[in-house]
């Protein structure tokens, strides 16, 4: 009855299990070759490859399991550009020992990468509809390569709506990309903070109030909500508030990971594993679980 | 009863399983059996039938495992011990690979160790199948744990069906025993009555059907085959506990904030020895070392488990901070939300999480309760004008 569950979803495509038969558990080297500070505890690193032959390549929404000698390994986002087959880019907030230690690499220092890992953002499949990405704090990287897939092909979209909250307008991650962003007119680009000082002339509150003001129709719309589970909940109420379908609304959810691909357990919600079968999932799919306390 | 095809069955005389043990070991596997330790019956390397713990039985209850010697001569007089395939399959402690470094070049490796040929004498029916529920886990998902792989595709099973169920068993309601269908190369049935100690051999695979070609055996006749069946059939009768497993995942999906989970809560004491003793449990975490000089380091992959606190811990604390939020995803991920991942239960009525519970926690008293609950409550509902 559920055995068919992981081959079901047109929405999660699925990567051929002989690809990944053997030594999962093993990272590949990778040399850091640029590393920018995007706010006092946030660094974005770009790194490639030791053997730069061999094509990196990932689809937006999947994470890497990072890797720092000795120390431990954490499950980070790919925050760069699709398109780009030689470098990967992740943005990492310095919170605990890994990333600590990761966002003290300098450059020419080594990580271990495993993966990419996981489900992705359906962009093929939105396509001719209108986009609304929504995005809190640290959740702008992983929906970052949305924004850089559907850019490059922009007339195969409809409308296209960025709506960005962080706490502060110094926590805002690549001013620049979002300055650049915000001054094209095939896209609406609201932000908002939590608290500003008087210099800040955008929104201020939470990001779901930004969602009246986004041109879209929600009939015919995909939304694609990363940030904190709570910023995630709300917005998702009013989603479904102003009609957008819940096949329609996709999440990315973080739970601890050990593995990266379905072994060790740690990442369990009900039924799914955040890693294999997550961490992207239409809200169809994750209702029961989602926003259930302690699940 | 059972069916038991006569022309698939042997008898061995009960002296023969010693050789039995010494040919696997000629043919280069290492031997587990039960054997007789820290006053328990723990699987652990047999050299010979001397090593098994012939004479012994246990008592099992909630909370409570005692063995003893009963002066009876046979080998398998005991239920289950607190170890099962899982320690040799799926050990405690493994080592995932090994990292080098020099200067700022690092080098990563498998780690190189040969997979150990184990041959698994004596498996309980229910062990059996908990390997068959690993398999499906850790081989057959979109991902493969090659360690596990390895051991598996070298692995010989040899079964031994059950004749006493212990105090805390419900295999029957699991499906897994209490004798094996599948999943062996051998299974046997331990017969000691006033035909004497024989046992009775079906064989489940080409490599069980040559190792009974090394052994002295003679076809089995309908007799046997008939006291085997009575044996097991016995068994079955004598196991007292049960869960009944129809519609039970929705009924625990539905029950997700029930209150009674904070009852089972307030009494559990998370030491993790349900999980530790679990043979289908598969939850690990890993560890990183470095040696002095900073120069080498390996990751090491060692059992974990969903009711330590760090298991779900996020940046901001831990998803499941409570105690009764562990015990209700454990015990929802073994009846229910396993079919979905794994399409099987992820349970084999053992009974071991019952009895080495400290406080003797009884999972089938528990999905019952909670079973019970969600009907009165479902009943309530119907009957509203």
């Amino acid at each position: 009855m559920h055995g068919g569950r992981w081959q079901t979803s047109t929405v999660l495509p699925r990567v051929d299990k002989t690809e990944h038969s053997q030594a999962v558990m093993t990272p590949a080297p990778y040399r850091i070759i640029r590393r920018r500070r995007e706010t006092p505890d946030t660094w974005s690193l770009r790194v490639e490859p030791y053997d730069r032959t061999v094509p990196v390549r990932f689809r937006p929404g999947q994470f890497s399991m990072l890797y720092v000698f000795g120390v431990g390994e954490v499950p980070i986002s790919i925050s760069g550009d699709p398109a780009r087959n030689d470098y990967l880019d992740f943005t990492v907030r310095s919170v605990g020992m890994t990333t600590a230690a990761i966002c003290n690499l300098r450059n020419g220092k080594t990580v271990g990468v495993r993966g990419p890992f996981g489900s992705t953002w359906p962009i093929e499949e939105s396509k001719g509809e209108d986009i609304v990405v929504i995005a809190g704090g640290l959740g702008l990287a992983p929906v970052r390569p949305i924004l850089f897939y559907t850019l490059a092909d922009r007339s195969d979209y409809g409308s296209m709506s960025l709506l960005y909250g962080a706490r502060n307008p110094e926590d805002f991650l690549y001013p620049k990309a979002l300055e650049g962003w915000r001054g094209r007119f095939d896209m609406d680009v609201h932000v908002t903070v939590d608290h500003a000082d008087r210099n800040w002339r955008s929104n201020v509150g939470v990001v779901t109030r930004l969602i009246p003001m986004a041109n879209f129709d929600p009939e015919h719309t995909s939304v694609f909500v990363c940030g904190p589970e709570i910023m995630m909940r709300f917005t998702v109420d009013d989603l479904l508030g102003i009609g957008v379908s819940e096949e329609k609304i996709f999440i990315s959810l973080e739970r601890n990971m050990r593995c990266g691909v379905g072994l060790c357990g740690h990442c369990q919600m009900g039924p799914e594993f955040i890693c294999k079968d997550g961490p992207v999932f239409p809200l169809s799919r994750v209702k029961r679980w989602f926003g259930k306390r302690e699940v | 009863m059972r069916a038991i095809q006569e022309q698939n069955a042997f008898i061995m005389e009960a002296r023969e399983l010693n050789r039995l043990i010494e040919t696997l070991a000629e043919k280069g596997y290492e031997t587990i059996g039960p054997t007789v330790q820290q006053g328990a019956i723990l699987y652990g390397h047999v050299g010979s039938a001397g090593d098994l713990p012939a004479g012994w039985s246990d008592q099992q209850g909630p909370g409570t495992y005692r063995v003893s010697e009963n002066g009876d001569s046979s080998f398998f007089g005991y239920v289950v011990g607190p170890n099962s395939g899982k320690s040799f399959l799926h050990p405690s402690r493994e080592t995932l690979m090994q990292a080098s470094r020099k200067g700022d070049l690092l080098e990563f490796v498998d780690d190189p160790a040969p997979p150990e040929r184990y041959a698994l004498i004596g498996l309980r029916p229910c062990d059996v199948k908990a390997i068959e529920i690993q398999d499906r886990v850790l081989l057959e998902g979109l991902y493969v744990d090659r360690k596990y792989k390895e051991r598996r595709d070298l692995l010989f099973i040899v079964t031994v069906n059950c004749a006493k169920p212990g105090g805390t068993c419900f295999c029957t309601s699991m499906g897994s025993g209490p004798a094996a269908d599948s999943g062996y190369d051998l299974a046997l049935t331990e017969l000691n009555d006033d035909r004497g100690h024989r046992f009775l051999v079906e064989v489940g695979s080409d490599s069980g059907s040559e190792l009974v070609a090394a052994l002295t055996t003679k076809q089995a006749t309908a007799a046997d085959i008939d006291s085997a069946g009575r044996q097991a059939d016995d068994a079955a009768e004598a196991i007292s506990k049960s869960i009944d497993t129809t519609g039970l995942r929705e009924q625990l999906y539905d029950s997700l904030d029930s209150p009674y989970w904070e009852k089972i809560g307030a009494r559990c004491l998370a030491c993790t020895n349900c999980t530790m003793v679990c043979p289908t449990c598969f939850c690990t975490n890993v560890q990183d070392v470095s040696d002095l000089a900073g120069n080498s380091a390996e990751r090491i992959q060692i059992w974990d488990s969903c009711f330590n606190a760090e298991f779900s811990g996020l940046h901001g604390g831990s998803v499941r901070q409570s105690i009764h939020s562990r015990y209700r995803q454990w015990m929802t991920h073994k009846l229910a939300s396993w079919e979905d991942q794994f399409d099987t239960l992820g349970c084999v009525g053992c009974g071991r999480c019952i009895t080495w519970c400290p406080v003797g926690i009884d999972i089938t008293e528990e999905a019952n309760t909670i079973r019970k609950r969600a009907g009165q409550l479902a009943g309530t509902v119907e009957d509203a004008p």
